[in-house]
């Protein structure tokens, strides 16, 4: 049995990170999460640099959960470089922001995102958004290896 | 001729499989807006308004394109890579939905842009749980552009 990290969340928010967590791990529980708190941890993970070198990189996620608003390398960016970089551009990349702003979500799927939800407000709302993404995302989609 | 707004565009060439997946949708009640073609060559027409959908206008507010790769005439592949090449198109989500799992396939379309990919399960139950949380997911919980 192996715990490769499946889930890959990038999210600076405590609170957000905590309903993310607790309600993927109720529909998902069998998919290991690993959450990162900005894009510069997410791609130094991706990319195997900074405190995760020497990871084998060819372990890569399910999918990768983004949310948009973050310090240091900005979501958007971040998205970017995991779309523009062969040993990741395949890994579904679906970004999970408060936005529904028609640039942020033009730009979002310019760049290559898979999909991208919008956090409802409402926590009984939020959670179902997420296990809606855990039952496609982890049980029916077939990732690219 | 008019083009109504749809929510699904479903290009399948199997009769059975297109039943089945209409009717598994239509069970959650999302086949409302759903427009069936049998091949690559209409579903290309349909998209970008030609053939006998000329003069019908571009319908970019469909939230998801579900593809089958086995077709004849023109290959799944071939279509969703002109879907993903035309600046029109490439940014409504496309979902491979095929009896293939071949490694090979399911990387070719990740390549060539899809959004997502879906191996049909041969079981009817499992068969009608995956299209179901197909439409929740793609129809309800994802965010798709709206032009």
């Amino acid at each position: 049995m192996t715990n490769e990290i499946e889930v890959l969340l990038v999210e600076d928010n405590v609170s957000d990170t905590e309903m993310v967590t607790r309600a993927l791990h109720k529909s998902n529980p069998a998919n290991p999460l690993l959450c990162v708190k900005d894009g510069s941890a997410a791609l130094d993970f991706l990319f195997g640099e900074g405190k995760y070198h020497g990871r084998e990189i060819k372990n890569i996620p399910k999918l990768i959960l983004i949310d948009l608003k973050m310090p240091r390398v900005h979501g958007k960016e971040c998205l970017m470089r995991i779309k523009q970089d062969a040993r990741t551009k395949r890994i579904p990349t679906v970004v999970l922001s408060s936005s529904r702003e028609y640039p942020d979500i033009e730009e979002c799927y310019d760049l290559g995102a898979n999909g991208y939800v919008v956090k409802p407000v409402a926590s009984d709302l939020f959670d179902k958004a997420i296990s809606e993404v855990g039952a496609y995302w982890l049980n029916i989609n077939e990732p690219p290896q | 001729m008019d083009h109504q707004q749809f929510d699904i565009l479903l290009i399948e060439d199997n009769a059975s499989d297109a039943e089945m997946t209409i009717r598994a949708l239509r069970k959650s009640n999302l086949a409302n807006r759903l427009k069936h073609v049998n091949d690559g060559d209409e579903a290309l027409d349909f998209l970008f308004s030609e053939g006998k959908y000329k003069g019908g206008g571009l319908d970019l507010n469909i939230k998801i394109i579900l593809l089958d790769l086995k077709m004849s005439k023109v290959s799944g592949k071939e279509v969703l890579m002109r879907i993903k090449e035309d600046d029109r198109t490439r940014k409504i989500p496309v979902v491979v939905l095929t009896s293939s799992r071949e490694d090979v396939d399911i990387k070719e379309c990740y390549d060539l842009g899809a959004n997502g990919y879906v191996v049909k399960p041969v079981a009817f139950d499992e068969f009608h749980k995956a299209i179901a949380d197909i439409g929740l997911y793609w129809l309800i919980t994802n965010e798709p552009l709206r032009v």
